[in-house]
């Protein structure tokens, strides 16, 4: 009785994952795609993301371009999604699987707050966020690769928190810090050496942005910053205020004065 | 069933069973104020709420039984969700939410045995231009656009003519939250303690998902300030 106006779910269905509301409403398909050539080098693919934790929370940052091998598939897209109040998911991997992925994966979570009343735990969404790369793995193995990266402020634990996954849904916590994508290692390695323990927030947010322009210095898949068209990496932060984005102004400055800087050593 | 009933006498038994149902309750009211759509339910419990979050700009206030309007509310997240998440975020409106709800309790009122004994409000907060909606929907299905205020659960008639008599036109939050706590005080008998007011806000100044709930601590700041 009580679904018949609302989208004809089965009677008596009652979960709190809006990925089975989806599956019962009949809306998803869930088969994996015929097997074929692989489209992989044929697809845009998102390059560098990373995360790195300091004093009162995390920063994630990830560039603007989509490749499609050696081309530009778009140079403006989001890499760094905000999920919920405490928390992002950054994509690398097959673009529009991956932003897919990670839309569903926004419904997801709000959906059990809004059914439960309560926001899952940090562990929680992770947890989620695994599985469904666990369920995209018939995908991945026909070169249609998706690997988030997970980051958000934990209330409970009064910190950030990072978790990393590879393509067969296996999920791992880092505890300072992870890039990811085609200039994924450039990026870490510049990481490792601006990395310390209880950093604060500005300095968190300009390592992670040092770490993208390396990464674009070194990947010819990973944009910089593109002083023409005014486009620069995403960045956003998460502490117990919430999420905030840096506005594309102070990414700018950071930039020009970091450029700069790299003049006058010349 | 042995005897003949007429069916006006059914419905009106059907009418009548559902009203006393809802009239034993206590009231929540939806009301438009300068920052935005106000949701207060006078709730003893801290848990099980009546008012929620349904989308981005769209809440939900239900009274009557806690069983029958939590599954409404339930249904209706997931309407939205689903709508939302084929289509786009903007295309989840109030109004063909509201629509579906009544189009439900129409049907189990004139099909089941036992109407649904709940009473409920919708409201979306307007942006680009459109303006603020508030629909009140009863038991039998019957839909009421509310320009101002919506009233319902337990005295809502004459909670609704004493708020209509004072309110001409949205006010301030905190007036507005000070005004809903004396009228609910009124028809009790007894001063309203502010533990037991669930209120949330369609938030005017925020984006995105704009609901958010006020716990006592944030009204008692917010009466203070007011005065």
């Amino acid at each position: 009785m009580e679904e018949q106006g609302f989208r004809g779910l089965p009677v008596g269905f009652d979960s709190s994952s809006f990925l089975d509301c989806l599956r019962a409403s009949g809306r998803f398909s869930s088969s994996p795609p015929p097997p074929g050539p692989a489209l992989a080098g044929a697809l845009p693919h998102a390059t560098t993301i990373l995360a790195l934790r300091y004093d009162r929370g995390v920063v994630m940052a990830g560039d603007r371009q989509a490749s499609e091998g050696y081309q530009v598939a778009s140079r403006a897209i989001s890499k760094v999604l905000p999920v919920d109040r405490y928390s992002c998911v950054a994509i690398a991997g097959a673009a529009g699987p991956a932003l897919e992925m990670a839309r569903l994966f926004r419904v997801e979570i709000e959906h059990y707050e809004k059914l439960e009343g309560v926001m899952l735990t940090t562990a929680g969404k992770a947890n989620k966020l695994g599985h469904m790369v666990r369920e995209a793995l018939p995908m991945a193995m026909q070169g249609l690769v998706v690997v988030p990266l997970f980051a958000g402020y934990d209330p409970d634990a009064g910190r950030g928190r990072i978790y990393k996954y590879d393509p067969a849904g296996g999920r791992y916590e880092e505890e300072a810090y992870h890039a990811n994508g085609s200039g994924g290692l450039f990026a870490r390695n510049a990481l490792k050496m601006l990395y310390r323990e209880g950093m604060d927030r500005d300095e968190a947010v300009k390592a992670a942005l040092r770490a993208l322009y390396e990464a674009a210095d070194e990947d010819l898949g990973t944009g910089g910053p593109d002083f023409v068209r005014e486009i620069y990496p995403t960045v956003f932060t998460m502490e117990a205020d919430g999420v905030l984005e840096r506005t594309q102004g102070d990414v700018a400055a950071y930039y020009r004065t970091f450029v700069e800087g790299l003049r006058k050593k010349e | 069933m042995p005897f003949y009933v007429s069916p006006e006498q059914l419905m009106q038994d059907k009418a009548e069973y559902a009203r006393k149902g809802i009239a034993r309750g206590r009231s929540a009211v939806v009301l438009r104020v300068n920052e935005g759509i106000l949701f207060a339910a006078d709730n003893p419990s801290a848990s099980l709420h009546k008012i929620s979050e349904v989308y981005d700009r769209i809440a939900f206030a239900g009274v009557g039984k806690y069983s029958e309007f939590e599954n409404l509310r339930k249904a209706g997240i997931r309407h939205a969700d689903l709508k939302g998440y084929t289509y786009s975020r903007e295309d989840v409106t109030v109004r063909s939410l509201a629509n579906a709800y009544s189009q439900l309790l129409g049907t189990a009122f004139s099909q089941e045995v036992k109407p649904l004994e709940v009473e409920i409000v919708l409201a979306e907060l307007g942006s680009n231009g459109r303006p603020d909606e508030i629909y009140r929907i009863s038991y039998d299905g019957s839909i009421f656009d509310e320009p101002l205020l919506a009233a319902v659960g337990g005295k809502a008639e004459p909670l609704s003519a004493l708020l209509k008599e004072k309110v001409s036109d949205s006010p301030p939050l905190a007036r507005a939250v000070r005004l809903l706590r004396e009228a609910f005080g009124e028809l009790s008998g007894t001063p309203m303690p502010l533990s037991q007011m669930e209120v949330g806000l369609l938030d005017r100044s925020l984006s995105g998902r704009v609901f958010r709930r006020i716990d006592s601590s944030g009204l008692a700041r917010l009466l203070e300030d007011g005065s």
